[in-house]
Parts: C-alpha cells; sequence; structure tokens
C-alpha cells in the first residue's frame, strides 16, 4: 500500500524537520532538495525499459529519460555540494573560535 | 529474483539513510554527518535499484543505453559540482530556486516518459489510478517548473521584484484552474498524447501566474514553497511509478517545505491564501500621512558620532537584514564586531525568521564570515534582551524592526512579529536611503529620539566603523 507508506513517511517529515534548528533552514533547503532528485532512478529505469520493451516510441521514451538524467544530476551533485559547504561553514567555525 | 530482492531492501536502507540526513541537522554537530548520510543514500539508492534491472535482462544488449546514462549523469554531476563551489553565498536564494525548477523540469520529463512507453500499446492497462498519478506528477512538476524560473529571476534581478497585478487577475487564475482540472479529468478518461501536452502547458502557464504576483519581500515564502511542490512531484512520480522509495522521499520533502512555509508565513502574521492572492502595499498611503508630523525629525549621523557612542557602550546587538546580503557586508560586520569585543563589548546578533530571501539566509551568511554560532540568536530567543542592550545596529533590515507592527493597527503589518530594535538606549540604523522597505511601509524607528541614521552601503559604514574605532 504506497498510499499508507505515503502518509506514514509525511508524518516522519513533519515530526523530523520540527526538530531541525532555525539557523540550519538553509541546508535543509538544499539537502532535501538534493534528496528529491531521487526520482534520477526512476528517468533511468525508463531509459532501460525503451530498450527492453517493444514500444514504438522506444526512442522518444529514451530521449526524455536521458534529459531528465542530465536535470537531476545537476541537482544531487550540486545540492549536496552546496550543503556541504554551508554545513563546513557552521562547523569550522567553533575550531577558529578557540584559537583567538 | 534474488537481485530483486536486494533491490527492495536497498530503497529501505537509503529511506532511513534520507530521513537521518534530515535529522541530523537539528544540531550543527551532526548536521555534517547527516549530509554524508544523504549522499550514501542516494549512492545506494541509484546502484541497489539499477543494477539487478541491468543485469536482468543482460540478453538484451543495454550496454549502450548504460554508457549513455552515465556519460549524461557524469555530465550533469560536473555542472552541479562547478556551480556549487563556484557559487557566491550571497546568491544563494536565486541557486535554489534554480535547483527547484530542476526537479520539477525532470519530474514533467519522466511523467511523459512513461506515459509514451505504453502509448499506442493494445496490451498496456491504463488503470484509472496509473493515470491520475502520472498526471499529478506531470502537473505540480510544470508548475514546481515556471514558478521557481519565476522566482528565479525575481530574486537575480532579471524580472522585477515588485509585485504584478492587474484586473480579475484572481478570477483568471481560478479559471484557469478549473480548466486544468477539466484537462485531467479528460485525460483520465480518454488517453491521448495531446490532452497531456495540453494539461502540461497549462500548468506550466498557471506556475507563471502564481509566482509573478508575488513581491520581493515574500521570498521567503515562495521558495518553501517551491521547495514542497518539489516534494509532491517526486511523490506523485513515485505513485505513478509505483516506487516506495520515491515516494517516501517525495512525502519528507512535501512536508519539509510546507513545515519552512508555515514557519515563514507566522513570521510575517500572514496566511499563505494572502500571500498568494493579497496584496502587499495598497494601503500604505493611510498611514504614511498620518506620520508627517514626525517627518522632519530624522536624526543623520557620521560615523564618527556613532564610533563615539560605540566605544561607551557595553552591549551591542546586531541585526542583519536583506541589504547586508546585498552589500556583501558580513565580512566586515565580523571586523566591526572584532574590534568591539577587543574592547570588552558584548556583541550578539538578533535573526529574523524572514530576514532575507530565504529561510535560514541570514545565518548561512553570518557563518560564512566566521562569526560563533553561539553568538546568533532567533528572534524568540534575543527579544527580551534589547531593554538592557546599550547599542542596537540595524543592518539592512527594516519591516522587520518596524515598531508599528506592534503599536499601529493601520499598519499593513500590523501583528507580525518584530525585534524590539527600540527599546534599546540607542539604534543605530545603517541604511542607503531613507526610502521605505519591500512592504512599501514607512519605518516609524527613523522618527524615534533614540535613533540615529548612518546613511550609506552597508559595507563602506561598516568598514569606516571599523577604521574609526581602531584609530581611538
Amino acid at each position: 500500500m504506497l498510499l499508507t507508506v505515503f502518509v506514514l513517511a509525511c508524518f516522519v517529515g513533519y515530526y523530523v524537520v520540527l526538530k531541525v534548528t532555525p539557523a540550519l533552514h538553509a541546508p535543509l533547503m538544499s539537502v532535501t532538495n538534493a534528496i528529491s532528485s531521487v526520482i534520477i532512478i526512476s528517468a533511468v529505469d525508463y531509459v532501460f525499459l525503451s530498450k527492453i520493451s517493444k514500444t514504438q516510441n522506444g526512442d522518444l521514451c529514451e530521449w526524455l529519460g536521458l534529459c531528465a538524467i542530465f536535470l537531476t544530476a545537476i541537482n544531487i551533485v550540486g545540492g549536496f555540494m552546496i550543503t556541504k559547504r554551508m554545513l563546513t561553514m557552521f562547523s569550522v567555525k567553533k575550531n577558529s573560535n578557540k584559537e583567538k | 529474483m534474488i537481485l530483486h530482492f536486494v533491490g527492495t531492501y536497498v530503497s529501505l536502507v537509503a529511506s532511513v539513510l534520507f530521513i537521518l540526513a534530515l535529522r541530523g541537522l537539528s544540531s550543527a554537530k551532526t548536521s555534517v554527518s547527516g549530509n554524508r548520510f544523504g549522499m550514501v543514500g542516494m549512492t545506494l539508492a541509484l546502484i541497489g535499484t539499477q543494477v539487478p534491472v541491468y543485469f536482468e535482462n543482460l540478453d538484451i544488449s543495454l550496454t549502450s543505453a548504460l554508457m549513455k546514462v552515465l556519460v549524461v549523469a557524469v555530465l550533469g554531476g560536473l555542472i552541479g559540482y562547478v556551480i556549487a563551489k563556484k557559487i557566491n553565498m550571497t546568491a544563494l536564494p536565486q541557486l535554489l530556486a534554480g535547483f527547484h525548477s530542476l526537479v520539477g523540469m525532470g519530474a514533467v520529463f519522466i511523467a511523459l516518459a512513461s506515459f509514451f512507453l505504453t502509448y499506442g500499446m493494445t496490451s498496456a492497462n491504463h488503470d484509472v489510478m496509473h493515470v491520475l498519478e502520472l498526471v499529478l506528477g506531470a502537473t505540480i512538476g510544470a508548475i514546481t517548473f515556471t514558478g521557481s524560473v519565476v522566482a528565479f529571476g525575481k530574486l537575480q534581478g532579471i524580472i522585477s521584484g515588485k509585485p504584478w497585478r492587474f484586473k480579475r487577475q484572481r478570477q483568471i487564475n481560478v479559471i484557469m484552474g478549473l480548466c486544468l482540472i477539466g484537462l485531467m479529468f479528460a485525460f483520465l478518461i480518454k488517453q491521448t498524447p495531446e490532452l497531456l501536452i495540453y494539461a502540461v502547458i497549462l500548468s506550466l502557464i498557471i506556475g507563471y501566474m502564481l509566482i509573478m504576483p508575488i513581491g520581493g519581500a515574500d521570498m521567503p515564502v515562495v521558495i518553501s514553497m517551491l521547495n514542497s511542490y518539489s516534494g509532491w512531484a517526486t511523490a506523485g512520480i513515485g505513485f505513478s511509478v509505483s516506487n516506495e522509495l520515491l515516494v517516501i522521499v517525495g512525502a519528507l520533502v512535501g512536508t519539509s517545505g510546507a513545515i519552512l512555509s508555515h514557519i515563514m508565513c507566522k513570521g510575517m502574521n500572514r496566511s499563505l491564501v494572502k500571500v498568494i492572492f493579497g496584496s502587499f502595499g495598497s494601503q500604505n498611503k493611510i498611514t504614511n500621512s498620518q506620520n508627517d508630523q514626525m517627518h522632519r525629525n530624522v536624526k543623520l549621523c557620521s560615523p564618527e558620532d556613532a564610533g563615539f557612542i560605540l566605544q561607551n557602550a557595553n552591549s551591542v546587538i546586531i541585526v542583519p537584514g536583506y541589504g547586508m546580503a546585498v552589500a556583501q557586508a558580513q565580512h566586515v560586520i565580523k571586523e566591526l564586531a572584532d574590534e568591539l569585543k577587543s574592547e570588552d563589548i558584548s556583541v550578539k546578533y538578533a535573526i529574523h525568521p524572514v530576514a532575507g530571501r530565504m529561510p535560514g539566509h541570514m545565518n548561512v551568511l553570518l557563518a560564512e564570515a566566521n562569526i560563533p554560532y553561539e553568538d546568533v540568536f532567533e528572534l524568540e530567543d534575543i527579544n527580551n534582551e534589547f531593554g538592557q542592550t546599550d547599542v542596537a545596529i540595524v543592518i539592512g533590515a527594516n519591516d522587520i524592526t518596524n515598531p508599528a507592527a506592534k503599536e499601529d493597527p493601520a499598519s499593513p503589518i500590523y501583528g507580525m512579529p518584530v525585534l524590539d530594535v527600540e527599546k534599546a538606549k540607542t539604534v543605530l540604523f545603517i541604511k542607503r536611503s531613507l526610502g521605505s522597505g519591500y512592504a512599501g511601509i514607512e519605518n516609524q524607528l527613523f522618527y524615534r529620539e533614540n535613533t540615529m541614521m548612518i546613511l550609506g552601503d552597508a559595507k563602506k559604514v561598516c568598514d569606516n566603523l571599523t577604521k574609526v574605532l581602531k584609530n581611538r
């Protein structure tokens, strides 16, 4: 039952995100952006399926899938990297403080 | 078969890792490892779900397809990497808007691929639920795409940040919404490619119409809302391809964005409906005329005077706003704060939830300038301290400090939580001009007894202040 999974996941999301400190709301947005690009697996699926199944629109499917892979790949790497960059700014500072 | 089992469990592990990635953000300490969990989860999801498909169909040559996938993915990844490395932190809001648009467009492409794969096949079983999920994923994705593109344009300054309004706007939007629902129903009954494409095109227009009327100051809400939409689009795709992992991730991202939008709305004391449909800054003329008698009493002060005031202070609270981001003044502010601290003056920072153009915007910029985490406080934690503070320095913020929100029921921002800066003994207000803020409302703070205005670019003014303090 996908709907059950969906509703339960909404609740998990609600309680987890409530605990996020306001100071880290920007990294929260960038990391959720990165993980929402997990739809890339479905895009890869369609590129494979366009070859496997005997469909008359195989080429079109392949192209659509490849475009989706391109866009979401930018997002995945970009999203995780910018999050990492932000988070290191938040944590590095403690060390530099001790030095002073 | 065994490989498929592995695939299922890998999806489960990946979902748990994604939840841990969000959980990690509850504190700065755990956040870095949280992000790592997210990356591992993504890698697992990709490998664990695709390898089985590949090996089960070894007889059909998928190698060329795999090569294409890898080339495209690596190319996209490289572009993403370069963007994330090179981007200036002040451009973060538009970067995120841009990223959201990519998720939206990706969802549209996948929905179309899903439709065309089975289109024209006699054996295909088009059950209504599947078709509904598919068209939902496509329309939400399309709305997210154009909405985010408009938000990007407004944040980058390509499109004017001013609300774009015309007669009967609300009615037209409602009619378009109804048309979209009609198209979706038609598509459920008769699944032709034309209907799906029309629905996508109409959604693209709706996304544009939805975000164009929203002004610059409401951008934090818009960005969180688009964040939420990108999650719902992911969930829609997940339903249509019956993939649990996508549904879980979509739900997580969707709720996360919804919570952020709610927090941002509360920070402005406005409902989501009002942000989308309400006009901000239409009835300000009345409040302006009421303040006319106070108009002439603005006290301007030079950096030298300000330096003198600061030197005699024991405690200072700095209130940053969007102006700080525009002037890129965070590093100079850090220098100024260090100078004050070296003279044993306590320095704290007060952050309003909607300061800047996205949730947590100010925190990131202050962190970039190496300002200690523990000196930065949220509105409710620091608001009581202004009364015991000698100097409050407002840098590039406006509406979030306006006492009218507490005192003037006629003001459009009445009821919005604001920082009580006027309770400090002296308020130093650094601003480019005496104009009103993004909400188009005059700030009554300018005319208070204890307010000193320093006009100029935030960066230059802070630089001058630091020099004055050093020379003493």
